[in-house]
């Protein structure tokens, strides 16, 4: 069996005394685009970002290629996790630069990965016109600031900027939230364009299980801070688990009880 | 249950948390400043910071030194003038605005101006994960938004420093010659005489230094920001603050430094 692409093992973070991650393990093949489902709140965003290095978390072991990037040295580190393109959940878009000096931003960030010199700015604002016409943008939306666009443009520019590097690892954290559905089933269209056309390997969280099975083809459950479900993302809707049943059919009675949480 | 401890114990927790504090905004400097000798240097950053600080303070700054110039002559002159020593007015005035007013007026205003801007700036990208994103996109945060700022702040102050110099003195001037009736060439070799390089030099290291401080606070508490738009607003009250005290700390410690002799 070949190494995974992400392989992730005991992984557990607490915010004082609330545990929000317990023990994950997880395995990422590359190629594969894993959906992550759970409730508001269960932390998913926090295991993203426990593997983008952004979170220390408290025990476990994150492999990326099979080099654990928490033990590795810095400078190892950051090479490991520089094939990481992320898409954030609320897009968190460079306010002082114009959405197009947002893309060219990611485009320049992140090329040293392949051939050949660094292009210009000036250059990286010519290609940052076809990336937006990819996510469906026009090109003279280039110039307008984030504080300008609709909340569902804003994720379209943050999803463009993730990609624009062509990464090897790609992290959507809800990209189809607060999309028409049309412009959801668009934008889950080019997420899977970007895995199979790069070879990436993706990691999407998302609430929105037609969203799920269009991105996924692998799917997991986190619920309390551990992964309840593994399985095939177009085993979702008829998983044969009560909670990811529950989850999917979004019904009120069930495994899962509606607690306040802490 | 423990009147006599309690009192004691809270003071010994604030102490800690003064020295963890100060210890925390040292590293955080140290960080900032081993990013100059670490390749890439963003420089656009660092010289639309310096535009922002150096450039857009100069009417706030320029008008500050000229009333304080002409404010030192007037009380000088009201203060002094059964002693018949008014001669002395313009070596005050110049004493006054380049060891003292010129570098710790600017230094406040810039406070007050830039220091709260940065703070605010680097907090609101905090809050909304924008630092996040840089480091996502192989950008240091640290490199990228504190050190040209750092830079920038401690190189703009002295260049303000030197226009609070000049128009501080024009500000007795004006004074002194259209009210209270000097001559003005006697003002000007007046001014001549008492002006000394030490005094102006001092007070450009202490800008460089005012500078730097505002610099660090601004950068410090936007960045360790927490708590949405109310988090982002405590930290910039707490960097405009905390830089206009350590600013009259560190004033008094350098005039200590390089006069007190
Ligand atoms: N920096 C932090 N400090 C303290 N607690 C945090 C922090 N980040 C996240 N949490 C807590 O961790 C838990 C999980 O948060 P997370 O953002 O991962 O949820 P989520 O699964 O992404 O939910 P949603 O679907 O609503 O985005 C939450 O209870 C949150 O309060
Ligand atoms: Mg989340």
């Amino acid at each position: 069996m070949s190494t995974p692409k992400i392989r992730i093992r005991g992984l557990s973070k607490a915010f004082g005394s609330k545990v929000v991650l317990d023990g994950i393990d997880l395995d990422v093949e590359t190629g594969t685009s894993m959906v992550i489902i759970g409730g508001s709140g269960s932390g998913k965003s926090v295991l993203l970002r426990c593997i983008l290095g952004l979170i220390e978390p408290d025990a476990g072991t994150i492999e990326i290629d099979g080099e654990n990037v928490l033990t590795a040295p810095r400078g190892r580190q950051e090479i490991l996790r520089r094939q990481i393109g992320m898409l954030f959940q609320n897009a968190a878009l460079f306010d002082s630069m114009s959405v197009a000096d947002n893309i060219a931003f990611g485009l320049r960030a992140k090329h040293s990965d392949r051939d050949g010199p660094v292009p210009s700015r000036s250059k990286a604002r010519e290609l940052a016109g076809g990336i937006l016409q990819q996510v469906g943008l026009d090109p003279s939306v280039g110039q307008l600031s984030p504080s300008e666009l609709s909340g569902g443009m804003q994720k379209r520019v943050g999803l463009a900027r993730a990609i624009a590097g062509q990464p090897n690892i790609l992290f959507f954290d809800e990209p189809t939230t607060g999309l028409d559905p049309i412009m959801g089933a668009v934008i889950d269209g080019l997420i899977v364009d970007c895995v199979q056309k790069l070879g990436s390997t993706a990691i999407a969280i998302t609430h929105d299980m037609a969203s799920a099975q269009r991105i996924g083809n692998q799917a997991a459950m986190l619920y309390q801070g551990k992964l309840v479900w593994q399985g095939l993302a177009a085993d979702l809707m008829n998983s044969g688990n009560a909670m990811v049943d529950q989850f999917t059919h979004g019904r009120r009675e069930g495994p899962i009880t509606m607690e306040l949480r802490k | 249950m423990n009147a006599v401890l309690d009192p004691i114990a809270a003071l010994g927790r604030a102490v800690l948390g003064l020295v963890r504090q100060s210890g925390a905004l040292a590293m955080f400097a140290l960080e900032g400043l081993s990013h100059l000798v670490r390749p890439p240097f963003y420089w656009r950053i660092f010289l639309s910071t310096l535009i922002e600080t150096g450039f857009f303070s100069l009417p706030v700054v320029a008008l500050t030194a000229l009333f304080s110039g002409a404010v030192i002559a007037l009380q000088s002159y009201v203060g002094f003038g059964q002693y018949h020593v008014q001669s002395a007015i313009a070596g005050i005035v110049v004493l006054a605005v380049t060891r003292e007013l010129g570098p710790v007026l600017a230094g406040l205003m810039v406070a007050g101006r830039v220091g709260a801007a940065m703070s605010a700036q680097i907090g609101t990208m905090r809050v909304t994960d924008q630092i996040d994103a840089l480091t996502t996109l192989s950008t240091n945060p640290m490199k990228y938004l504190v050190t040209p700022r750092l830079l920038a702040g401690t190189i703009a102050l002295p260049c303000l420093v030197i226009v609070a110099d000049v128009l501080g003195v024009l500000g007795g001037f004006t004074v002194s010659v259209a009210k209270l009736g000097f001559s003005p060439s006697t003002y000007i070799t007046a001014t001549l005489d008492s002006l000394k390089t030490m005094d102006v030099v001092v007070g450009l290291v202490k800008a460089a230094a005012f500078g730097f401080l505002i610099a660090l606070l601004g950068c410090y508490h936007g960045y360790n920001s927490r708590g949405g738009a109310e988090g982002v607003g405590s930290a910039t009250t707490a960097a405009v603050v905390g830089a206009s005290i350590l600013l009259l700390l560190f004033d008094y410690l350098l005039t200590d430094l390089f006069f007190s002799q």
